[in-house]
């Protein structure tokens, strides 16, 4: 076994990577589950995983990895049929093999638990579907509100799975009819869902349906355009359903078409059904292409991997790099030497730096990849029909910020799925379509990186905010009164602060986001929430791209040197001490037509010897958002590369300072902190 | 000095001096003790907090005890010290007027202060020792650490 140790690293990141793949394709799956290309590729992973176990010799993981196998070989050959409960058992052995890596990644073993519960489901799937078990109709009939999630297209075609087919083929060998019956209603209707009823309950005491493109919810829920498609079992004939359903009240159409085996027995090698002759090709192109995908993202590509601490023992070396390349510049200011090799040492180690930079930096993938499964997880919990859309996966970002970011943004997702979302109820009665939406973005935006939630709940009642924080004693009423909205939503980010009246178990308990706030504070980020009532809310998390080295304009204040980001600078100029005037008790240049105040640094700073009176004063123009201040300083001492370091925690959150480096001449310069001074 | 009478119950503690008064702490958490530096001030940081230095790479705050113990200043000179002080992850630089000596005290010794009384603002004050006729004062620094992150989370 010793010679085994050696492999349990690349083991337990080569399982978490299969087991990454299969939460992804799991949900997939469960979105579209007649889709072979992501049952073959959860065959492959377990596959894998079966015989990565074995090879290291952890019998209980490769025991349930065999029985996942063999069910979803059965699945693979369509002997039994993916239905929900299915693919829960399927995430519990997910959640199974995910606690078997942990255990392996922390003791080196793969552990004591059996997961017997896990492994009997799995069997049970594998007896019940080998024999003749379940009767074929009530297994699609499972299956059906699952079928044909994909928006309605113009004439509502319905798709037919190879299920569904041999379905129709028994129907035709017991003498049945098949037809696709699709009705259209008055455009003047106003209760659309009441008629489809109607035309539902003839049709399920007549016939057996099997299909119904939108689906039976939706169209419960009238979430149809005046018509829907649905293909029926029956022994009635044509007519009768002609006229049957002709007779209720402002139906404007009815199209009862007959299906015929043989038509469906053409096509059976494309598992769809079309009933036009255009189709073929449509179909037969959307199936290529979800075959297609997954074998792309397959393709591995070359990489070599490397513990994390050997990245960041290289970023230290660059670091000290460029603090002894400026002090070489520093001293070498006054020798007579050759400038040509230091500027190009400059480019060299700027170079070094952003390689090093690139290679820390990972796709923001590898954190959204689990929230599906989360967000899945909670709405079953809370009962609320919850869509989560990503957008903006590749963004990428430093890899300690990376492995930060995780938790604040699954509190935020909680709290908007938990707080933010309504009740299917609450969203039926305010006008909303029951599913309620979450959207998760990144993208870049200069040197940052913004990660957004935004839900399209309720909203935060922020008049509520303001009796709680009168009610908790953190505000009289009146300073409560003065605040303005965005103010009052600040206190939602102090310790112990909800505003839910219950507690859930998912959030509520009032940590929370006060937790968010400091720890994408350390990051060097903010988050800024904006929110209208009844219609949502969206927290935005801004973070810089890099953590450890940047650019900035150094400047004095007196005797005292001091870093401003150069990426928060807009310009500088120079006024004349006539030209800042007050308005209303805030002292302003104008600048272009533009009003900015000013903020006098050394005062705010308390530097002791700032020169004041000066004939022309230095302005440094920073953005904070959109909004412009004007930092006056003394003087500038140059634009340098920088290295970020804290101050340490006895001083971790001192105000307008956001951590400090270390100059050429080997003295400390503390870096502003823009976003507290601006005004 | 006192190598050779190194029992179970003796700690080793770095005695200082402020003015006249001599202060001790206890050896475990002192890291290093460096000459004065160059210090840089930090705004917005309460009266005691001196700034912060460069030490070899590392940025480390420093805290005047003289400030904080409400005695008048006193410039740096060839006998200032900076003890560094290290607590689990808090790393702390604290300024006297001079280091004395390294000594060994016996548990038996040291006279504990809150037989003597309740006051709360001696809870830095971890004994009193009497050694070679002298009273050493046994400081906890770790207290100041705690009591300035709790001081800024308090204002947060």
């Amino acid at each position: 076994m010793m010679d085994m140790n050696q492999y349990l690293d690349i083991f337990v990141e080569e399982a978490k990577e299969h087991l990454q793949q299969l939460n992804t394709s799991l949900l997939q799956l469960e979105k579209n589950n007649k889709d072979k290309a992501i049952l073959n590729e959860i065959f492959r992973v377990a596959h894998t995983l079966k015989g990565m176990a074995g090879t290291m010799g952890f019998f209980k993981m490769q025991t349930l990895t065999h029985h996942m196998e063999d069910v979803l070989d059965m699945l693979r050959n369509e002997r039994i049929v993916v239905n929900p409960d299915m693919v829960d058992i399927l995430f519990e052995c997910l959640d199974a093999l995910e606690t078997y890596v942990n255990t392996v990644s922390l003791s080196g073993n793969e552990g004591d638990k059996e997961f017997k519960n896990v492994v009997d489901a799995l069997s049970e799937i594998l007896e019940g579907g080998t024999g003749n078990g379940k009767p074929a109709v009530s297994q699609t009939k499972e299956q059906n509100p699952k079928e044909n999630d994909g928006t309605p297209s113009e004439k509502l075609r319905v798709d037919l799975n190879q299920y569904d087919i041999n379905v129709i083929n028994k129907a035709f060998e017991a003498g049945m009819n098949v037809f696709e019956i699709h009705v259209e209603l008055d455009k003047g209707c106003l209760l659309k869902a009441a008629r489809a009823f109607i035309v539902f309950q003839i049709l399920e005491k007549n016939s057996e349906v099997i299909k119904s493109v939108p689906k039976v919810e939706d169209i419960e829920d009238e979430r149809f355009d005046f018509e829907f498609t649905v293909v029926a079992i029956t022994n009635k004939d044509r007519e009768f359903f002609e006229k049957e359903i002709n007779s209720v009240a402002e139906i404007y159409k009815v199209e009862v078409t007959p299906v015929f085996p043989q038509h469906l027995e053409a096509e059976t090698t494309e598992e769809k059904v079309p009933d036009e002759a255009e189709m073929p090709a449509k179909t037969a192109n959307v199936q290529e292409e979800s075959a297609q995908t997954p074998k792309k993202a397959q393709k591995p590509k070359k990489t070599v991997r490397v513990d994390i601490e050997r990245l960041d023992t290289l970023m230290n070396l660059v670091s000290e790099l460029i603090i002894i390349k400026n002090s070489l510049e520093a001293n070498l200011d006054n020798a007579d030497f050759d400038t040509d090799s230091i500027e190009y040492l400059e480019r060299i180690t700027t170079s070094i730096h952003d390689a090093v930079m690139k290679v820390r930096m990972v796709p923001i993938e590898q954190v959204f990849d689990r929230f599906p499964r989360m967000i899945r997880d909670i709405a079953r919990e809370l009962d609320k029909d919850i869509e989560l859309h990503m957008f903006g996966k590749e963004t990428e970002l430093d890899r300690t910020v990376i492995d930060e970011i995780g938790d604040p943004l699954i509190h935020i997702l909680r709290n908007s799925a938990d707080h933010g979302l309504e009740s299917r109820s609450e969203r039926a009665k305010t006008g909303k379509p029951p599913v309620g939406n979450i959207y998760l973005r990144a993208y870049q935006d200069g040197n940052n990186v913004v990660i957004e939630v935004e839900d399209d709940g309720r909203g935060i009642d922020i008049a509520k905010v303001r009796r709680k924080i009168v009610e908790r004693g953190l505000e009289t009423p009146d300073i409560v009164a003065s605040l303005s909205d965005k103010e009052v939503i600040e206190y939602l980010f102090k310790p112990s602060f909800s505003t839910a009246d219950e507690v859930t178990d998912l959030s509520g308990r009032g940590v929370g986001l006060d937790v968010v706030k400091t720890k994408i504070e350390a990051l060097g980020g903010v988050v800024e929430v904006e929110t209208a009532w009844g219609k949502g809310t969206k927290f935005s998390i801004r973070i810089p791209l890099t953590l450890a080295i940047i650019q900035a304009l150094l400047v004095k204040i007196g005797s005292e040197k001091y870093a401003i980001p150069l990426s928060s600078i807009s310009e500088i100029v120079n006024v004349k001490p006539e030209e800042i005037r007050m308005v209303r008790n805030q002292e302003v240049i104008l600048l272009r037509n533009m009003v900015i105040p000013v903020v006098r640094l050394n005062e705010i700073l308390e530097v002791p010897d700032s020169i004041e009176n000066q004939k022309a004063i230095t302005c440094v123009i920073v953005k904070k958002g959109d909004k412009l201040s004007s930092f006056l300083v003394d003087s500038l001492v140059g634009q340098q590369e920088i290295v970020i370091k804290s101050l340490g925690k006895v001083l971790s959150n001192i105000k307008y300072i956001a951590g400090a480096t270390i100059l050429g001449d080997g003295n400390v310069a503390l870096i502003l902190d823009v976003n507290s001074l601006a005004l | 000095m006192a190598n050779n009478d190194v029992e179970k119950n003796n700690r080793q503690f770095v005695v200082f001096k402020l003015g006249d008064q001599e202060f001790g702490v206890d050896i475990h958490n002192v890291s290093i003790v460096e000459k004065y530096m160059n210090i840089t001030r930090v705004p917005s940081t309460p009266i005691y907090i001196k700034g912060v230095i460069n030490l070899r790479g590392e940025i480390i705050p420093i805290m005047s005890l003289r400030a904080k113990f409400g005695l008048p200043e006193k410039e740096a000179d060839d006998d200032t010290r900076i003890i560094i002080f290290k607590f689990n992850d808090v790393v702390m630089g604290v300024i006297v007027d001079v280091v004395s000596e390294v000594a060994y005290f016996d548990d038996e010794n040291i006279e504990s202060v809150t037989s003597i009384t309740n006051d709360r603002s001696l809870d830095y004050i971890t004994g009193i020792v009497k050694h070679e006729g002298r009273l050493i004062t046994l400081l906890n620094i770790e207290k100041f650490a705690l009591e300035l992150m709790s001081k800024d989370t308090a204002e947060r």
